[in-house]
């Protein structure tokens, strides 16, 4: 009873997110598995059993194959673009630019704007016009005599999607250079002096000193990014609307519920959606975890 | 440290939401626990997905005829923005599925309901129609098409037509081109004069959805009216000889389309036509309104010199019609506010205050002609053309449910990025074997 006590009012306080999270999260979770594996493929049949069969078929959609390249070559180029462009940022920031305040501000205000709102703008800019209709990027690219650099943006049947990562590096590279700069000022000075009195160049510091500290920081990063690339929706719909040209999963399974009135498909696609999340994100946890315990 | 706390932080806004939410689910079941689909008519949620330039203002009419009519139900607008209702059906999908439908709302008459239907969301209306006598104002055929399995589930506010080709004739006296193309060869004829003689945008096309729209009318213009409709049959072969043509024809006139189709709505294609930019565009006559109406829902342009409009190529003596409607869902919240308002929609009065403004025509018969002005007196008098033939429109919801029409979709855009008519053809049988029709 005493010992009751002690953890029993912890339990009581913690006890509606428990129950919350349990229906919300993990409840719907295993709602959706049910609905893939239902073989329900419109709202009037009731729901049986298909083993599966659905996470096979869903390949012969023709739609879907496209969805899953493109959520690929979006994910690269965004993942790499921001991750690389963050880090730059980061680095020359620590090297002490004057006004660093300010600069940070900048860097950092795309993720003030919400990924739709964005969107709209990089629709214009984005614009695949020729020449004399030209619009947004390709105008300034013709009015300045770099006319060549002018192309078709994410309409490109080929690689679009990596024309598609441009709005999202913009939008997450500064929170990448956030992080990477608060990892940078963790980094003990004498480290660096160290270095320096050995005779490492300030590149080698960087090379061989600070960034194997920023493993951490690399590794959140990526996971962040990763998941936020899988699950990108909001942006594409802003720029692009439902065209078979920029599908991916989200959107297909958006498509699939809405417009095709297919619940099971729309659930599979959710579900590997899930699994690839969770491919990034279990081993993060594992990893943390672990580091956490031998702390 | 700052990731856990905002993971916190995250968590317990999370929480609060989901509590709010459950509790709004607990009062919405007590709400409807006291008698469920009553007639109450205090009120009407009417949920369209009319908020474009000229359709918008054909809704305030509507909406002024109602209130009128009705001064003791409050009128609740529920439209949501987006071309061909894309982002509108799918908040209705969800609302339905939630059992929180409006009181009516706003869908393609034909096929496009049938997904509704099939899962009894929205009530037959054969006793509405015996009420009010709406069986002998609407033509016959207009309502057999919309029959399904002896009832009738929707009442039709308009007639729109989707085979209209507009042009500017500025660009095809430049083009040397002799007055708009009648059938499909001599429209390609034109394209190609267009693009060889002026600096012009042949065919101004939009997002994909334009494309679908595209090839309906290429099918009817090249295939005729009843191997188009047949097309939609239950069984119906695509795998035909004559397919293959108007397919073919299909992928030679996209080759004179915009590059930056994709970036625009049909709003931005019918613009370059009355802007001087491209010479055609092929869009439905929801155009007309958009182009004539005064800023700032619309152009202001003039017919005659800004634009012009002939029946799309290959399809003269045809109405390839659609039709926008109103339902009565199962349980409607206010059933005796939305009796009333498919009164007022069903009504003569309603159609003629309605339809000027949305540049579309009723779809009774006796409305007043002399409303209807410019494109829309053409239209009135072809619509009531006693050997007029029609055909169903199957992007706009006719002659296809939704499951087809989506996969029409994908072929189309997986066609835009191959151009291989072959690989259309074979998408499009295989759409058709899928539609479970």
């Amino acid at each position: 009873m005493r010992r009751a006590r002690r953890w029993l009012p912890g339990l009581l306080l913690v006890s509606p997110s428990i129950v919350a999270i349990g229906v919300f999260v993990y409840g719907l979770i295993f709602w959706n598995a049910r609905v893939a594996v239902s073989g329900k493929h419109d709202e009037v049949t009731p729901p049986g059993f298909d083993g599966g069969k659905n996470f096979v078929d869903l390949w012969d959609q023709p739609s879907w194959p496209g969805a899953v390249r493109n959520a690929l070559v979006f994910t690269a180029v965004f993942v790499a673009g921001a991750l690389l462009l963050g880090a730059f940022l980061a680095f020359l920031m620590d090297k002490g630019v004057r006004a660093e305040a300010s600069f940070r501000v900048v860097y950092l205000f795309p993720m003030a704007v919400s990924f739709i709102a964005a969107g709209v703008v990089w629709r214009w800019l984005l614009n695949p016009a020729p020449a004399d209709r030209a619009v947004g990027l390709n105008q300034l690219f013709h009015d300045t005599g770099l006319g060549s650099l002018a192309n078709t943006w994410w309409q490109h049947p080929d690689w679009g999607m990596a024309a598609m990562a441009l709005p999202a590096i913009w939008q997450m590279s500064g929170y990448v250079m956030a992080l990477y700069l608060a990892g940078f000022r963790g980094v003990p000075e004498e480290l660096r002096e160290a270095a320096r009195v050995d005779g490492a160049s300030e590149w080698k510091v960087y090379r061989y000193v600070v960034f194997p500290q920023l493993r951490p920081v690399t590794l959140s990063a990526l996971i962040i990014l990763g998941h936020i690339s899988l699950k990108v929706f909001d942006l594409i719909m802003a720029i692009a609307g439902k065209q078979i040209i920029t599908y991916v999963p989200a959107v297909a399974a958006y498509v699939e519920i809405f417009d095709r009135h297919d619940p099971a498909n729309g659930a599979t696609i959710a579900t590997y959606l899930l699994l690839a999340v969770a491919v990034l994100v279990i081993p993060y946890l594992v990893w943390t975890i672990r580091s956490e315990r031998a702390r | 440290m700052f990731g856990r706390t905002r993971r916190g932080a995250a968590g317990r806004g999370r929480t609060m939401s989901f509590a709010a939410a459950a509790l709004a689910g607990v009062l919405a079941l007590a709400g409807c626990g006291g008698d469920g689909g009553s007639d109450d008519g205090s009120e009407v949620e009417v949920f369209s997905w009319w908020t474009g330039p000229g359709e918008a203002e054909g809704l305030t009419a509507l909406q002024a005829l109602f209130e009128k009519q009705n001064p003791g139900t409050k009128f609740v607008n529920a439209a949501i923005a987006g071309g061909s209702g894309t982002q509108a059906k799918a908040v209705l999908a969800s609302r339905l599925q939630n059992r929180k439908p409006p009181d009516s709302f706003q869908g393609h008459a034909g096929a496009e309901l049938l997904d509704y239907i099939k899962a009894g969301q929205i009530e037959p209306l054969n006793d509405f129609y015996d009420e009010n006598g709406l069986r002998d104002v609407y033509p016959k055929q207009l309502l057999d098409q919309i029959t399904y399995k002896g009832n009738i589930y929707s009442v039709p506010v308009n007639v729109h037509r989707s085979n209209v080709l507009w042009f500017n004739p500025g660009i095809l006296e430049d083009a040397g081109v002799d007055g708009p193309p009648a059938t499909i060869d001599a429209f390609i004829e034109a394209l190609k004069a267009v693009d060889a003689e002026t600096d012009k945008v042949p065919l101004s096309l939009g997002a994909q959805w334009t494309a679908d729209h595209l090839l309906e009318n290429v099918l009817l213009g090249s295939l005729g009216t009843d191997a188009y409709n047949a097309l939609w049959q239950p069984g119906a072969n695509w795998n035909t000889p004559a397919v293959k043509g108007a397919l073919d024809d299909f992928a030679e006139i996209m080759k004179y389309t915009t590059a930056e189709a994709a970036s625009t709505d049909w709003q931005g294609a019918a613009k370059a036509v009355v802007d001087g930019r491209a010479a055609f565009n092929i869009m439905g006559d929801w155009a007309y309104g958009y182009f004539v109406n005064p800023a700032p829902n619309g152009l202001a342009k003039k017919q005659g010199t800004d634009f012009d409009h002939a029946p799309a190529p290959g399809t003269d003596g045809t109405y390839m019609w659609l039709s926008d409607s109103f339902t009565l869902p199962e349980n409607a919240p206010h059933r005796g506010g939305a009796l009333a308002w498919l009164k007022t929609v069903s009504s003569k009065e309603g159609q003629d205050a309605f339809n000027p403004k949305k540049g579309s025509i009723p779809a009774r018969t006796d409305g007043d002609e002399s409303l209807y002005k410019g494109y829309l007196e053409y239209a009135f008098n072809e619509w009531n053309k006693p050997d007029i033939e029609l055909a169903g429109s199957f992007w706009h919801g006719v002659t296809a449910n939704n499951k087809w029409h989506t996969d029409i979709d994908t072929a189309v855009g997986l066609f835009l990025q191959h151009k291989d008519p072959a690989k259309l053809q074979e998408a499009l049988v295989t759409a058709a074997q899928n539609s479970g029709r």
